[in-house]
């Protein structure tokens, strides 16, 4: 932790900040113009149904995360001259800056929108199959889960290398045991929250121990890596993250439209064809997958699994394959964003991306509790 | 009706059926075929296993023991997608998630004609927008489910059944919470199909006037057996009613359509 105490922000990053809410709010609103566009796309072995509005936002939010992570790559506490930091990155990687680009900044944007990716992904999968805008790994205790077990590994001194390892496990074990708890002849949504909700209380409990029972010294790393946090966020950080993305996208892709089903009930999904247990159990396992892998490597980041979703929802309507993917990347979008931020807002002092994601996901999840209280 | 267009050979049957959901079976041992090409309707009080008759015989709950035989074979050891592409279910009051456009819901009806790259054949093209020619729902398309009245809703998820493109259409109580011109109109959309498009119409329906006047066949169950089935005159009478819902009832002749029509006798001759 620095000694500096925080600072306000400068009038010129307080402005920087206004432009872009209100752009961002510009350009959720010219989403509101297109309509949906299906457009059946036939070859001899494939067939599909693609909505181009779907396709066109993807692709906007694409280019916007190709802008922002060259902004990532330009700004830090480091100074370097202008574009230098995107040259170093891309062509001339033996560069003057090597070291505070390719090792520290550029890992650090890419690990962001690859957990982005992950988080909301994973909040999507859960807040569809419950049928319930509130749930999200964090909510039901997946993400808690991890880092009981990575804040055990912090305070009993064990090698930094386990920790994402021991959340990957605490994430998966967790996972089950909700699922086990809230089995009874099948699993209703209701239920698998109500026992989410209360894992995720023990759990936190167990933390709390943790943090009381073992000398503040060694506590004092788990205490930061729970808020959430990509500071040294390196490139094997990155690639975990990539691999994981690469094995759990297929599955999930194949998932959705079965998802897609369950969603009108178990009894209408199961006369389409579907067993129902068997793709619920895999749906659980790939959106646990998705938030363990994120957690483990940059700590029980809360908000980004709730809220992305839920916006992506309301501009691009119910969960598809290509609003799946719409997803990601605005998740990886508001994770890059929410860490420049956490960067720059009272810079030279740097926060934790946790508290920029729960200072924004809070007063949305009220938002979205208010609303889904007034809904018929 | 026209005999002529009769379904390919479907035949649904359930033999020594025993299903229930704890240690007591609320279907118990029965032996039934769906008769194939009419409008079935399954009447009973409530608890009498007319829900769990239709959930059995869907696929979606497994037998205690016994078996469904679709053409002969357990539907439960035969592909779910094969079953679903010819035994359709709608259930009763289903929910449909918000944010979910017409035209969604009716494509996802044909999931058990996809496959992994085949996702959107133009079949499943036409199957879409037949169904939603035949339910009068074309020009509502784009409109979100939440929108719609309780009749078009309910016309929707018809759709989405239809599009599923089954020959045998299970529904159950497909006319509860509408008033009474929608549901003379989903029985009327329901007839049709069966004429039109030779589909076999099983339904649990708890007015057993409209039992007796659109059904060819009436099924009386009583606890988990079937109690009498057969045309609606030979089933729907005093005396089946007052064994099977235990209500002394007179049954006369429907002014409008000559079918039995059922009304609960005074209470001072009971």
């Amino acid at each position: 932790m620095r000694p500096e105490a925080i600072t306000a922000p400068s009038p010129v990053t307080l402005a920087v900040l206004v432009v872009s809410i209100v752009a961002v709010a510009v350009l959720i609103s010219f989403t509101a113009v297109l309509e949906p566009s299906p457009r059946s796309l036939r070859t001899k072995r494939l067939s599909m149904l693609v909505d181009l509005r779907v396709v066109r936002l993807c692709g906007g939010a694409s280019a916007l995360l190709v802008l922002l992570t060259l902004l990532g790559l330009e700004i830090g506490e480091y100074p370097i001259p202008r574009f230098q930091a995107i040259s170093t990155a891309f062509w001339d990687r033996a560069g003057e800056y090597s070291f505070v680009v390719n090792s520290l900044r550029f890992p650090r944007v890419v690990t962001a929108v690859l957990a982005g990716f992950c988080l909301a992904s994973s909040g999507a999968l859960f807040q569809t199959l419950l049928n319930n805008p509130l749930v999200s790994p964090d909510v039901i205790g997946i993400n808690t889960g991890a880092a009981l077990c990575a804040v055990f590994v912090l305070a009993i001194g064990a090698d930094v290398g386990l920790l994402p390892w021991a959340a990957f496990a605490g994430a998966v074990v967790t996972a089950g045991t909700i699922y086990l708890l809230a089995w009874k002849k099948g699993i209703t949504g209701n239920r698998l929250v109500l026992v989410g909700i209360g894992i995720n209380a023990l759990l936190a409990s167990g933390i709390t121990y943790l943090m009381v029972k073992f000398p503040i010294e060694q506590v004092l790393a788990a205490a930061r890596w729970q808020a959430g946090s990509l500071f040294g966020a390196s490139w094997s950080d990155a690639w975990t993250l990539t691999v994981a993305i690469a094995c759990l996208t297929p599955p999930a892709w194949i998932l959705v439209r079965r998802l897609r089903l369950i969603q009108l009930g178990d009894d209408m999904a199961s006369s389409l064809g579907l067993r129902v247990e068997r793709e619920r159990t895999a749906i659980i396992l790939v959106a646990s997958g998705y938030a363990a892998v994120a957690v483990a490597v940059i700590g029980p980041l809360g908000f980004v699994a709730l809220l992305v979703p839920h916006i992506v929802r309301l501009v691009a309507g119910p969960l598809t394959g290509g609003t799946l993917v719409l997803t990601g990347v605005v998740g990886a979008l508001f994770l890059l964003a929410c860490d420049l931020i956490a960067q720059q807002l009272f810079a030279p002092t740097t926060l934790p991306v946790g508290v920029i994601t729960a200072a924004l996901g809070g007063p949305y999840f009220l938002f979205i509790l208010v609303r889904y209280n007034r809904a018929p | 009706m026209p005999l002529e267009i009769r379904p390919q050979t479907m035949d649904l049957k359930t033999s020594d059926l025993y299903l229930g959901y704890g240690s007591s079976p609320v279907i118990d041992g029965l032996n039934f075929v769906v008769p194939a090409g009419k409008i079935t309707a399954i009447i009973g009080a409530n608890g009498s296993g007319k829900s769990t008759l239709l959930r059995g015989l869907s696929r979606v709950l497994k037998p205690t023991s016994g078996s469904v035989l679709l053409n002969g074979r357990d539907i439960h050891e035969q592909s779910t997608k094969a079953v679903a592409r010819q035994v359709g279910l709608l259930p009763q009051g289903p929910t449909a998630p918000s944010g979910l456009t017409v035209m969604d819901l009716v494509r996802r009806g044909r999931y058990p004609h996809q496959r992994i790259f085949d996702q959107w054949s133009s079949e499943d093209e036409t199957s879409v927008r037949k169904a939603l020619a035949l339910t009068k729902l074309s020009d509502s398309a784009g409109v979100l489910v939440d929108h719609l009245s309780g009749g078009q809703r309910q016309r929707a998820w018809i759709a989405m059944a239809l599009a599923q493109d089954a020959h045998l259409m299970l529904l159950d109580e497909p006319t509860t919470y509408l008033d009474i011109a929608h549901q003379v109109e989903i029985l009327e959309l329901l007839k049709k199909l069966n004429i039109e498009e030779a589909r076999t119409v099983v339904m649990v329906l708890h007015d057993i006037n409209q039992g007796s006047r659109y059904a060819d066949h009436v099924v009386a169950m009583l606890n988990g057996d079937v109690f009498i089935q057969g045309a609606p005159d030979e089933v729907v009478t005093a005396s089946m009613m007052e064994k099977v819902f235990g209500l002394k009832a007179v049954v006369i002749a429907d002014p409008a359509t000559g079918t039995p029509l059922c009304v609960p006798d005074a209470p001072e001759n009971a």
